[in-house]
């Protein structure tokens, strides 16, 4: 069976800025406010909606982390699935257009 | 401690400029009584200039930015500076009096993902409030626009400024806040003007009045924690220091120039000249208001308020001095808690001097009718 080819994009409706390599995120919308880790933030700044999430793990957290990429590959889309629920990424099996105000 | 109060924190140990006010213009359609602004346009900066800030601010790790004035939407590219405020992705609030905003400027401000706007409403009496605005109907105009606002799904706050000439109205604007489903700040601090004329001081509410303020739990919540005595200050309270002015915030003005905040008239420096990180990490002044312990002050160090004080640095500065006492502040202390400041003890006083030079109102309003 084809591997599932996930892309995901940063939702319009946040506010995001790094602080000492954490990056803060803040959905406008409903005001839940996240911090997210040196690794979530690699994925969410990497999240431009062309590239799909499983090169972005290849390419830019197993590149840069000492991490098994089945368990990174896992774990980005449990993080991914979280975000998308909060409305902070858009998920999609097709490319996805970033959003923007 | 709350994920936001972490982040606070943090930003305020690493110096990290977390959150800024920026007047985009002191031009108003309104001329309430109490303000504090100089009204005319001595050269504000343009779009671009803004939009350069917007990039420095962006790059300095800026993550709040809040829009404000004068009345914001006098700019006609105040849409264009949030539209770019929000590609760099800061978290936008905007505090206007909304009498400019219809069903058009509410769907924008709802499409640009604004977090939060503020709005200014005097009292829940037209009159009371249009006399203070000094703009007919403005009262009419800034309800629409809240119910516009609302209909677009927004979160709205109405900041409730309270002076001699609408004391009693608080909880009616209370009432009308939760009948349009938005939020409610209340504030009794009148600044001087920003050319020192303290003139509107007369407006503020006579310090006997504030207990009446400070025990009631619609305002205050626990009313008995609100006012309850200070404890003595620990070793960490005197070194601690006074807040996030300088240290996490500050405020630009219109003209570029950079303060430690907006109630804060100290120049550090203008971006017009200047890069923002320079000021910010290297101005003289911004260096003196973070070096600033409790311990250093010079009469709130030995006071019994020092650990629990809401002392402001800007208006003890403009007072004389960064590191004196705030006397408004020294006076909200002793009406909530009812035990005298150091600052009132040295000058021999057993109640504060009334701050209210002028004793004639600035405007006439009818007193709130009382129920029998």
């Amino acid at each position: 069976m084809p591997e599932t080819c996930i892309y995901v994009a940063r939702s319009s409706a946040i506010a995001a800025r790094a602080l000492a390599g954490e990056m803060m995120v803040m959905n406008s919308a409903d005001s839940t406010f996240f911090t997210l880790n040196e690794v979530a933030t690699t994925i969410f700044q990497a999240a431009d909606g062309r590239t799909p999430l499983r090169d972005i793990v290849r390419d830019r957290v197993c590149e840069q982390f000492d991490v098994d990429p089945e368990q990174a590959q896992a774990d980005a889309e449990q993080f991914v699935a979280e975000l998308s629920g909060h409305g902070i990424l858009l998920v999609s099996s097709q490319p996805l257009a970033s959003e923007t105000p | 401690m709350s994920l936001m109060s972490e982040v606070g924190q943090k930003a305020f140990n690493l110096g990290v400029p977390l959150a800024v006010h920026m007047d985009v213009t002191y031009r108003c359609n309104e001329r309430c009584v109490h303000c504090y602004l100089d009204h005319d346009d001595h050269g504000e900066m343009t779009t671009a200039e803004i939009k350069d800030v917007l990039d420095q601010l962006a790059e300095a790790g800026v993550f709040f930015i809040t829009f404000s004035g004068g009345e914001v939407l006098m700019r006609r590219d105040f849409f264009e500076i949030v539209e770019y405020a929000r590609r760099l992705m800061f978290n936008v609030k905007i505090k206007t009096n909304a009498v400019m905003i219809h069903e058009e400027e509410a769907r924008r401000i709802r499409e640009l993902g604004v977090d939060t706007i503020q709005i200014s409403v005097y009292s829940h009496r037209p009159e009371v409030h249009d006399a203070i605005t000094k703009l007919p109907h403005s009262f009419e105009r800034t309800v629409k626009a809240i119910r516009f606002l609302r209909e677009q799904g927004l979160r709205v706050t109405i900041a409730n400024v309270l002076m001699t000439v609408n004391s009693s109205d608080h909880s009616g604007v209370q009432e009308l806040a939760a009948e349009l489903g938005v939020q409610y700040t209340l504030d009794p601090t009148i600044t001087p003007m920003m050319d020192g004329d303290i003139s509107v001081l007369s407006l503020r509410i006579p310090g006997e009045e504030l207990p009446e303020i400070f025990r009631n739990p619609a305002l205050v919540g626990n009313q008995e924690e609100f006012c309850a005595p200070p404890k003595p200050p620990s070793a960490e309270d005197l070194e601690g220091y006074s807040c996030s002015a300088g240290h996490s915030f500050c405020y630009i003005s219109p003209y570029g120039d950079v303060f430690p905040c907006v109630q804060f008239p100290l120049p550090t420096g203008n971006v017009r000249q200047q890069k923002f990180l320079d000021i910010w990490n290297f101005s003289p002044q911004m260096e003196e208001v973070r070096s600033i312990r409790a311990k250093d002050l010079t009469v709130c160090s030995s006071c019994s308020h020092v650990s629990s004080c809401t002392r402001c640095p800007g208006l003890a500065y403009m007072e004389g001095s960064m590191r004196g006492p705030s006397t408004a502040d020294c006076e909200k202390s002793f009406y909530r808690t009812g035990i005298p400041t150091a600052n009132m003890l040295r000058q021999g006083l057993s109640k504060p001097r009334t701050m209210s030079g002028n004793s004639v109102p600035l405007i006439q309003i009818r007193p709130v009718a009382v129920p029998a």
